[in-house]
């Protein structure tokens, strides 16, 4: 089990310049917060079960750049179709790494679906995402950082962690039309 | 705008040349069908069969954060799929723009369509979502360029419901 807040960190540090990262609602936007500000973020704090299609489009749009979501397993379970909707108008410049701590921590640490028979690396290969896998220690972490930064996409990396609670640490606005303005300057500059 | 086309569709695909949008999600109708096929032809406009309406909500974001505008297109049922995503746009003053087939309306058969066809523009307008009708084939392209324009002018979200009256009801045959 990989511990998720200094495994975000490691990944974000020394980032690339081509490099524009999303977050889903929860744990996962504390944790790229947690990795230092930087105006290349948007995280989600409501709207769950968007970060997907969020990141699709995006990558869509900004072909050139290279486009790396981290979200959490519940909110991956609350739109599983997208899956089937990023399989089937692919881009090669995004990666999705599922911050799979098989629990809804923020809530009070009930179990999500992965914590029973369910699995995303499974699920997201029947939906047509064929380069899927899961780690559970570090020693993958060159091989994760060769797909986001240079594998042709999409692909989605289940990261298995531990379920603990982590400290919040809050993005520079909680003002979504200040985020959003933020990020957007980072990709026109 | 100033011609009007013999099929309406044309009309709405008209403004989203005029308006560079360049992408269209959908959760398919036989309404939207002559506009989709349309889009489909147009090498210029990706076109995204969505599972859900709400990740149309979610997906044309993100295109307007990658510097693209887009257009969801969906039936009112789909509607209601979409209310917690409609938060996204709404918080974040993105441009938002859906174009809606309206059923359980005006001469519908199915029943099953009537609940959230009656509640379609109130779940809209719960939501501040602005919300244009065009009644009329004659007034479909200048109300979705009012709606577009709206949108993307003014940072807000906006649909246009197509009434049923103008798509048509279809009656159904058993057997």
């Amino acid at each position: 089990m990989i511990d998720r807040r200094p495994f975000v960190q490691k990944v974000l540090k020394n980032r690339k310049d081509n490099l524009r990262v999303v977050s889903g609602i929860g744990t996962s936007t504390w944790d790229i917060m947690s990795a230092g500000d930087n105006k290349g973020n948007f995280g989600f704090i409501g709207a769950m079960g968007q970060s997907i299609p969020f990141s699709l489009g995006l990558a869509k749009s900004q072909p050139n750049l290279r486009i790396l979501l981290f979200t959490g397993d519940g909110d991956t379970l609350m739109s599983l179709g997208s899956m089937a909707t990023v399989a089937n108008h692919p881009v090669n410049n995004l990666t999705i790494v599922v911050l799979d701590n098989e629990s809804y921590v923020e809530t009070g640490s009930q179990p999500t679906a992965t914590a029973g028979k369910s699995d995303l690396e499974l699920i997201a290969k029947g939906s047509g995402i064929s380069n899927s896998y899961t780690v559970t220690n570090e020693n993958d972490y060159e091989k994760i950082m060769n797909t986001i930064y240079d594998e042709e996409g999409p692909s989605l990396i289940v990261v298995k962690c531990q379920a603990k609670a982590t400290p919040l640490i809050f993005p520079h606005s909680f003002d979504g039309s200040v985020s959003i303005n933020r990020f957007m300057s980072s990709i026109k500059s | 705008m100033t011609e009007i086309h013999k099929d309406w569709r044309n009309d709405i695909y008209t403004v989203f040349k005029d308006l560079n949008i360049t992408m269209v999600s959908h959760v398919p109708d036989a309404g939207h069908t002559p506009l989709i096929n349309l889009c489909e032809k147009d090498n210029e406009i990706d076109v995204v069969t969505l599972t859900t309406e709400q990740d149309g909500v979610g997906l044309s974001c993100g295109a307007y954060a990658g510097g693209r505008k887009s257009a969801l297109l969906m039936q009112s049922s789909g509607v209601g799929n979409c209310i917690n995503a409609l938060a996204l746009p709404n918080i974040c003053r993105i441009p938002f723009l859906t174009i809606v087939s309206m059923r359980g309306e005006w001469g519908e058969f199915i029943p099953w369509q009537v609940p959230m066809g009656l509640g379609t523009p109130k779940v809209l307008e719960a939501m501040d979502i602005k919300v244009f009708r065009a009644d009329y084939k004659d007034e479909v392209g200048s109300t979705v360029d009012a709606a577009a324009r709206f949108a993307f002018n003014t940072n807000r979200s906006a649909a246009v419901l197509l009434s049923q009256k103008m798509i048509g009801a279809k009656q159904f045959k058993n057997g």
